[in-house]
């Protein structure tokens, strides 16, 4: 059983920003709850009462009301202000892309459609796959996100990426993997009966095999 | 006789009621003294936290044993669990029903109203020196409101298509139509049960702060208030506000799954997202609603046992004020990864992030408060220190979540589970303990069984921590919520074990449980006979007896000091309670402010 | 009763300012504001979000004769204020005429919304989404269909809400009608006709709100 509080490896661009501030959050976090509970189990113990004990007639401080409520109040708006950058990142800076796809999510299924030959979206060369989303290296995907029916939520956890798919909304989610392999993707919001088996494979390939792989399904799917 | 003048009078002669016994019907059923009230609530929220604890047992089983036959499985619908020649196995769709009710279950019809229907009702007029609530015809509509809907709830397991399925968020479009999740009147069942709720709640809210703005006893000013009612007061303001909308929403999705209106069908042109902000704008001030009034019950406990004054008290009100308001700002922290624009998460994120410095700051005046005091290690002080302990850590993963970019990787994990249950279980319902225990004798003339409560203490907060303290970890890990098999994802496969730890840990939990429901019933007729003030406290309801009488003070009370007056130097013993005359000050006569004489056409 | 005897041996409450009854009824309301700003936030959600399901006010609804239902929905606002003022002067009978008068004008309202609401079925502006198939007023049935499901369903929810609560006062007139009828209210106590006041003024008021961002804008 893995009682660790390190995140899981991640391989895109962004995701060693977002676990970094993961991080950060922990130690900050960490500290104030050793220190707190601490304090809390060391009065429980030191202050137990005893025979002859008596407790200290004390209202309270002005200046430690001040101290505590400035001291979190700026921790935790430095955590917010740094985390908007990497959010900005994310969601709202949205980088040129190496391979735009669409993803529609339905139940209980992702269907990935990709641009096929001529590198447009929307024309009779699109080919599709199901449960499977293949991509290159080291390129931004920049994906358009549907669902035909229900919410689903399109989740990539080795890419820290989730995003939910809205019925009647076309939403642009975004990632760079920056090392091939096989990866998980997964519906995030309950969908109904069959949420527990929308799960599917993100394989990221070298650019060379991308091309061969696109190429192949391409021709594959001709009519 | 002006209105005025007709409240006053009834106010002075400590309330008109009947010198002869009322029949039985109208003291226990249909009562409308809110001290009973209370225990109505109390005793029906006590059996729902029951039910919901089962509904959690069923989906631990599926969780650590996923799709093997559960022992008693047989016993139930071919609908709920599919029968195989080794025994039952749960259903998909059944689990997603438990899901639903056990959240909806243990929110609306335990936490909720023992948090409010409980304590709001008992304490309320006692700590502010009233005979009873403002209306207390009303008072006995809100319970007698929250039965049915009670009813409706659980009647929509035995329909066909089962009990709701959509979570208890109930998102739209999957709610919005049984084609996307095959319940139909399960549904709707769901949607009026907490309509009519909703109302129970509202009357009983208009009550309460008629009550304390109104009723409040001479001499007990708003900073004379102890912190429990203070948080009442700020938690009904809070159900007056918040409720409508969600009645508003919950009728707009009953429309559309009924009438055929399209508010949140994409596929006629309605808005999903709509529910979303209608429902959490409602929803976020309601986990204020759970948590506020465990506050002031802990502030109690805590400042009583540890015979010490609430360090910052000040502070302390305006804490609570501090969250009530802050809490109508944040309600997009749960719609980050909605689709919501990106910079509205931006403008929710610092909202949130602010919104944890009262709670920090309740939380160090807590620590405070019990640093240099002579602490009474007793079960109810025990429970209360639990409270302070488990809320620092589902603060504290709190932070994780209201940090968008974090939240990305986070949300609709276990993570945002464990945070949920840390606040809820290690904080609400940890401080229903201690207060329970606390105002036991009280409600019942009785002290409960002090050895059993600490036995029950220790085993539930260690089987608690087993139980949500991984489940952190299994968020971290990348397990989503609300998944019935979670081993059909490879890279989920390998948290079965610790799955099966947490699930194991349930077991044992809910086992523990009897002992607190054992104890509870043996000392109603066997627990030793309590004083009027058995825990030497300051506040009002202990200067009346164990229970008190109808109409609760014989004399109009006359309040000189706060709440909080332990180890005083002005007192001989450790406490000094509000209502004992100075003994320096001149007779009480002169200091009760001269009466408004009404104008004949009243105000 | 004197003051004296009151607080003979007991010490009184603080001088309440504002009666129970009447404070219970100020903080409901308030509790209602937030229903109905939830139900007209909604659909101005909507209409932003989806203008093409909205028309015009007048392309679809009858906004005269909606016009002369507000002004008589005020009307009943100033015989409820004619009738509290009545009361407060001790005149019984004079209560129960203006009473009887906002009964009767309030149960118009709603006899002209259920009017209206006839005709808008009729027209086939309805609040089922598959079976919205609104032409407009005096258009022929044939014609295209105007506006969306999102107006159908966003306006009789509006609507008939607020026709439901203004029914449920007439109601609550009758009661109190009835009580004044037994000679239950006078000046030294008028709480009961005091809070059907501020709730019928409520409703007016929302009306108006209503009215405005519905009919007019």
């Amino acid at each position: 059983m893995n009682w660790s509080w390190m995140l899981p490896p991640s391989f895109s661009t962004v995701s060693g920003d977002i676990d970094g501030i993961y991080y950060v959050i922990l130690w900050i976090t960490g500290i104030t709850f050793f220190i707190t509970e601490g304090l809390l189990f060391y009065f429980i113990f030191k202050y137990r009462h005893k025979e002859g004990r008596k407790a200290t007639y004390d209202h309270g401080s002005t200046k430690m009301e001040i101290a505590w409520t400035m001291v979190p109040l700026v921790i935790v708006l430095w955590i917010g202000v740094v985390s908007k950058g990497v959010w900005d990142t994310v969601k709202v800076d949205v980088p040129p892309a190496g391979l735009e796809v669409i993803v529609t999510g339905k139940q209980f299924e992702w269907n990935v459609t990709y641009p096929g030959p001529d590198g447009a979206l929307g024309t009779s060369d699109d080919f599709e796959t199901l449960n499977e989303l293949h991509a290159p290296v080291d390129q931004p995907v920049v994906i358009t996100l549907r669902s035909d029916d229900v919410l689903h939520s399109f989740f990539l956890p080795e890419m820290r990426i989730k995003q939910d798919a809205v019925p009647g909304q076309d939403i642009t989610v975004w990632f760079e993997a920056i090392q091939p392999g096989d990866y998980t993707i997964g519906c995030a919001e309950l969908c109904g009966i069959g949420h527990t088996t929308m799960g599917g494979t993100l394989t990221v390939y070298t650019a060379a095999d991308f091309q061969a792989w696109s190429s192949s399904q391409a021709q594959q799917q001709q009519p | 006789m002006s209105t005025i003048e007709q409240e006053m009078v009834h106010a002075a002669e400590g309330g008109h009621h009947d010198h002869h016994e009322l029949p039985f019907i109208r003291k226990y059923i249909f009562s409308t003294d809110h001290k009973m009230i209370a225990k109505q609530f109390m005793f029906v929220s006590l059996f729902f936290l029951v039910i919901g604890g089962l509904l959690a047992t069923m989906m631990r089983w599926q969780l650590g044993y996923p799709s093997q036959p559960m022992p008693g499985g047989m016993l139930l619908p071919d609908a709920m669990m599919a029968p195989t020649p080794n025994g039952a196995i749960m259903l998909p769709e059944f689990y997603n029903s438990l899901v639903t009710m056990h959240g909806t279950i243990m929110i609306f019809f335990a936490i909720m109203p023992l948090l409010v229907g409980l304590f709001g009702n008992l304490l309320i007029p006692l700590q502010i020196g009233a005979e009873d609530m403002a209306f207390p015809r009303l008072n006995m509509i809100s319970f007698w409101l929250a039965v049915p809907a009670g009813i409706l709830m659980l009647s929509s397991f035995a329909v066909e298509g089962g009990a709701a399925g959509a979570g208890w968020t109930s998102y739209a479009p999957l709610s919005a139509s049984g084609e996307w999740t095959g319940v139909y009147l399960g549904q709707q069942l769901w949607l009026a049960s907490l309509t009519i709720l909703g109302f129970s709640s509202l009357v009983g809210a208009v009550n309460y702060i008629t009550t304390v703005i109104n009723m409040r006893a001479p001499g007990m000013t708003w900073f004379r208030m102890p912190l429990a009612t203070w948080a009442l007061f700020i938690t009904a303001i809070l159900i007056l506000l918040a409720i409508p909308v969600l009645a508003g929403a919950l009728i707009m999705l009953l429309f559309d799954q009924t009438l055929g209106t399209g508010f949140f069908r994409p596929e006629v042109g309605g808005e999903p997202l709509l529910w979303q902000h209608l429902f959490w704008f409602f929803g976020h001030p309601e986990v204020y609603i759970l948590i506020l009034p465990a506050m002031g019950i802990a502030s109690e406990v805590l400042s009583n046992r540890a015979r010490k004054p609430i360090f910052g008290y000040h502070s302390m009100v305006l804490a609570i004020i501090g969250i009530g308001f802050l809490g109508w700002i944040v309600w997009g922290h749960h719609m980050f990864m909605s689709g919501m624009n990106p910079l509205l998460g931006t403008s929710f994120m610092i909202s949130t992030m602010a919104i944890a410095v009262p709670s920090a700051i309740k939380t160090f005046n807590w620590l405070a408060t019990v640093w240099k005091g002579d602490l009474h290690l007793d079960s109810p002080m025990l429970y209360a220190l639990a409270f302070v302990s488990m809320f620092i850590i589902g603060g504290l993963s709190g932070i994780f979540m209201a940090s968008t970019p974090v939240d990305i990787y986070i949300h609709d994990t276990y993570f945002i589970v464990a945070h949920i249950h840390y606040v809820l279980f290690g904080g609400s319902l940890f401080a229903i303990f201690a207060g329970i225990t606390f105002w036991y004798p009280k409600m019942f003339g009785r002290m409960m069984n002090e050895n059993l409560n600490k036995l029950h203490f220790g085993l539930t907060i260690v089987l608690y921590n087993l139980v949500f303290w991984p489940m952190h970890n299994l968020g971290l890990q990348g397990m989503m919520r609300r998944i019935y098999d979670f081993t059909q994802y490879e890279y989920l496969a390998p948290l079965q074990p610790m799955n099966e730890f947490i699930s194991i840990s349930v077991f044992l939990l809910v086992a523990a449980q009897s002992i607190y429901a054992f104890n509870f019933f043996w000392s109603l007729f066997k627990g030793e006979k309590a004083s009027n003030n058995p825990w030497d406290s300051n506040t009002l309801e202990w200067t009346v007896p164990s229970p008190p009488p109808h109409g609760n003070f014989p004399e109009m009370p006359v309040v000189y000091r706060g709440p909080y007056e332990y180890s005083s130097p002005e007192s001989e013993t450790d406490f000094y309670p509000q209502t004992t005359p100075p003994p320096s000050k001149p007779p009480v006569q002169e200091l009760i402010p001269e009466p408004v004489t009404p104008t004949p056409e009243g105000f | 009763m004197t003051t004296q005897a009151m607080t003979a041996g007991r010490a009184p409450m603080p001088g309440m300012k504002v009666y129970n009854l009447k404070l219970g009824m100020w903080i409901f309301l308030l509790s209602e504001v937030m229903f109905f700003t939830g139900l007209i936030g909604s659909y101005v959600i909507l209409r932003f979000a989806h203008p093409e399901q909205f028309t015009e006010p007048g392309v679809v609804l009858n906004v005269p004769l909606t016009a002369f239902n507000t002004f008589l929905l005020i009307c009943s606002s100033v015989t409820m204020v004619k009738a509290y003022a009545a009361i407060q002067q001790g005149d019984q009978q004079g209560l129960k005429n203006w009473l009887l008068a906002t009964i009767v004008i309030g149960a118009s309202f709603v006899g002209v919304q259920v009017y209206e609401y006839i005709a808008l079925v009729g027209e086939g502006f309805v609040p089922i989404a598959e079976a919205y198939h609104a032409v407009g007023r005096h258009m022929p049935h044939d014609g295209p269909v105007v506006g969306g499901q999102l107006y159908g369903s966003t306006f009789y929810t509006m609507t008939g809400f607020h026709g439901t609560h203004v029914s449920i006062g007439v109601l609550c007139l009758c009661f109190t009608y009835w009580r004044a009828a037994r000679g239950e209210y006078s000046a030294d106590n008028l709480g009961g006709v005091e809070i059907m006041g501020l709730y019928w003024h409520f409703v007016d008021l929302v009306w108006i709100i209503l009215f405005t961002i519905v009919y007019l804008i």
